[in-house]
């Protein structure tokens, strides 16, 4: 197996995991870590097409990522924030105000 | 003089609109009374004297330019594409009779009106509508155009419905105006689909036009059925002149005032049909088929009516009766190919119903408004005059030799008998049989009112008084016209614009015959009616429960008002309440509720997938996702 499979793998790993997390844990905070996981792991695929290909490209666009990623965070924990002013708790099942 | 009137005939019929809208503004509660009843009567009058003496003139002129058709076009009311639409009047030979008759007619009915109407409170609307009438029905006498004569068609029932339910507080004259206006209707859609079918073939709706088409069978005349187009044109007159089966109003619009029923539904309007078939000729000249079932219908129209008038105890039921009965006559006539005997009789009907129905209302004037001549009787020395003139247009219409109704009725019979174009013994013989029945009814009628001992309340006796001049001086013009009218060699005067149809030869040694026989007719309904209202009471009393079903039948009228009830109106209404009102209940709100409802419910479904759950909605993300991607590894 070599180096750029093994880094795919990992990139999927990473992947699954944080979709795993966003899927079965209940915590709004933990689900954005998980969110940001996923993020990670298609930077990483990215990051290692780029190194395959000899082309920048794939590398810049990670760091678009990034910066698109904190300004997420940054408009996310905020909104967190407010929720758990309101139903004083993390507990994403008990934001289901819009069910139909 | 035609530089200094151009317009003499649009001004006839406008004279008369002139009054209606004067009165109409001034003399009712619309323009706050403020005409007082003098002025009404002035204003209501002096219009149709005008028209009357109007006419004249153009008659004057008429006959100044030989007889040929005076055409005055007025305006050009339409143009769509190449076809344009005239309003254009038309004086000819036949026009001329007819308007001399309206306007004159009409003239002395509203100086009657005058002292009839006198002190009711609704006078100056009275006069208006009756000048409203008299525009309309100069409009259809004068019209040039069916589509004029149609404007006035209308109009004139429209008057009709407004003058039968004058006295509108009373629901049952309100009814019978409704009634009329209704019946009409359903003439007018055979006069409608006429109209049309003649305008598709002939791209003009100018009577002589159109009967000049016919008359000498030009190609575009080939295309539309002559018999198909005198059918329903036939169907309309059937409504406008009261012949079987629409016949059911007139009786009914007895509810109007007495001038009302003399000016409208005895001498001008209720003619309306007899003129537009005549004025038609050169259709029904080309249609034997269409003539054949005017034929019937008028005799069975003359004959049915006579008998329900036998038996009738309201003096104007009986004249109304009586006055369907003689439309059916001048049917007949028309049906045999006697146009102008037709207008004849049209003319001398007019002069003697008119006499009759302005006596029976100084009759009822005289009586405080009682109606029923078993309630009266022995009225020939308390009202004479009224007596009279009543007595020589009962003889009039009844046929007694030398006044006016004998000469009209007898060339009728004659022509019923022996016309090529349809005549038949068996019409003659209905017919004739017809008149005898007339001249019993009709001295029944005079016997009932005036001779033999008053049968009157005593206070009503104690108030009996003859009518002011304004009535009587009518009544013996009237009556001086019944008697002397026949004179008149109209269907001579005609002949030339309408030929006379020709005589079987074999038949034409019957004349005298026919003539003696229609004499002894006359003469024999009256002693009949004098042998029975004559003697004692008991007489007539015991004939009558001699004949008792017969007497219920025909009392009932033929319960023709029954049937038309439970056969049209009732399943009518029927239809209207459960089907339309109730059914497109059930139909546009149970629609409406139920696309509603339906949208309430799949709203329902869809919304129990907004589970709230976030976890659901990413794991469903991903399912897609995951879906899309194999989708594509495999198809791409």
């Amino acid at each position: 197996m070599d180096r750029v499979t093994l880094l795919l793998w990992l990139s999927g790993a990473l992947f699954s995991l944080g979709l795993l997390g966003v899927i079965v844990r209940r915590n709004a905070l933990v689900m954005l870590m998980c969110m940001e996981l996923m993020l990670n792991g298609v930077n990483l695929s990215l990051v290692t097409f780029s190194q395959q290909r000899g082309d920048a490209a794939g590398a810049v666009l990670v760091f678009l990522v990034f910066v698109v990623a904190t300004a997420e965070i940054a408009l996310a924990i905020p909104i967190v924030l407010l929720l758990v002013r309101f139903k004083r708790s993390m507990d994403i099942d008990r934001y289901s105000d819009l069910k139909g | 003089m035609p530089l200094l009137l151009p317009h003499t005939l649009a001004l006839i019929a406008l004279l008369p609109l002139f009054g209606f809208l004067l009165n109409g503004f001034f003399a009712t509660a619309l323009g706050g009374h403020r005409a007082n009843e003098r002025v009404a009567s002035i204003v209501g009058c002096a219009f149709p004297i005008a028209a009357f003496a109007l006419t004249i003139k153009a008659f004057l002129d008429l006959q100044a330019g030989g007889f040929t058709p005076i055409v005055e076009p007025l305006y050009r009311w339409a143009l769509i594409g190449s076809s344009s639409f005239e309003i254009a009047f038309y004086f000819d030979r036949l026009s001329a009779i007819m308007t001399l008759v309206v306007t004159g007619v009409g003239s002395v009915i509203h100086i009657y009106s005058t002292g009839y109407m006198h002190a009711d409170k609704s006078y100056g609307r009275f006069f208006a509508h009756l000048n409203l009438f008299l525009f309309f029905m100069l409009l259809l006498v004068l019209g040039r155009s069916l589509l004029v004569l149609f404007v006035g068609w209308e109009g004139v029932g429209l008057a009709s419905y407004l003058l039968i339910g004058f006295w509108f507080d009373d629901l049952t004259n309100a009814k019978a105006g409704r009634k009329a206006f209704i019946t009409n209707r359903i003439g007018d859609a055979g006069f409608l689909l006429g109209m049309f079918l003649l305008y598709r073939a002939f791209g003009t709706l100018d009577m002589d036009t159109i009967n000049g088409a016919f008359l000498t069978g030009s190609e575009v005349a080939m295309i539309v059925p002559a018999s198909l187009v005198g059918l329903l044109l036939f169907i309309g007159a059937t409504g406008k002149s009261a012949q079987i089966p629409l016949y059911v109003w007139l009786p009914d619009a007895m509810a109007g005032p007495t001038p009302v029923s003399a000016l409208i539904h005895a001498a001008t309007m209720v003619t309306a049909g007899v003129y537009l078939t005549a004025r038609m000729s050169g259709i029904y000249m080309m249609a034997p088929e269409a003539s054949q079932v005017m034929a019937v219908v008028g005799v069975l129209t003359a004959f049915f009516a006579a008998t329900v008038a036998l038996v009738q105890t309201d003096i104007k039921k009986v004249l109304a009766y009586s006055t369907v009965s003689q439309l059916g006559f001048m049917f007949l006539a028309l049906g045999v190919g006697a146009y102008g005997v037709a207008i004849f009789h049209v003319v001398t009907h007019a002069f003697f119903k008119a006499c009759l129905f302005l006596g029976a209302g100084s009759v009822i004037h005289a009586l405080g408004g009682e109606q029923d001549i078993r309630k009266m009787g022995g009225l020939r020395t308390k009202i004479p005059v009224t007596f009279w003139t009543f007595a020589i247009a009962t003889a009039a219409i009844a046929g007694i030799p030398g006044l006016a109704g004998f000469f009209s009725k007898d060339e009728i019979l004659w022509y019923a008998f022996a016309s090529a174009k349809g005549g038949a013994p068996w019409l003659w013989g209905m017919a004739a049989l017809t008149a005898l029945m007339t001249a019993f009814y009709m001295f029944r009628l005079l016997w009932l009112t005036f001779m033999g001992a008053s049968r009157m309340s005593h206070e009503v006796e104690h108030h009996v008084h003859e009518s002011p001049i304004s009535m009587t001086g009518v009544l013996m013009l009237l009556a001086l016209l019944s008697a002397g009218g026949g004179y008149i060699a109209i269907p001579h005067f005609l002949e030339a614009q309408i030929p006379l149809p020709p005589i079987v030869e074999s038949l034409e040694h019957y004349e005298h015959t026919l003539l003696i026989v229609s004499i002894v007719l006359a003469f024999a309904g009256l002693g009949l009616a004098v042998f029975m209202y004559g003697g004692p009471p008991s007489r007539a009393e015991a004939i009558k429960q001699g004949s008792l079903p017969v007497h219920r039948l025909l009392s009932g009228k033929y319960f023709v008002d029954e049937l038309y009830d439970r056969a049209i109106v009732k399943p009518l209404v029927w239809f209207s309440d459960v089907v339309l009102l109730r059914g497109s209940d059930k139909l546009l709100d149970g629609s409406l509720n139920g696309l509603a409802s339906l949208a309430q419910r799949s709203a329902g479904m869809l919304g129990r997938m907004q589970t709230g759950s976030l976890h659901l909605y990413a794991l469903l993300v991903m399912v897609g996702i995951v879906g899309a991607l194999l989708w594509s590894w495999r198809h791409v």
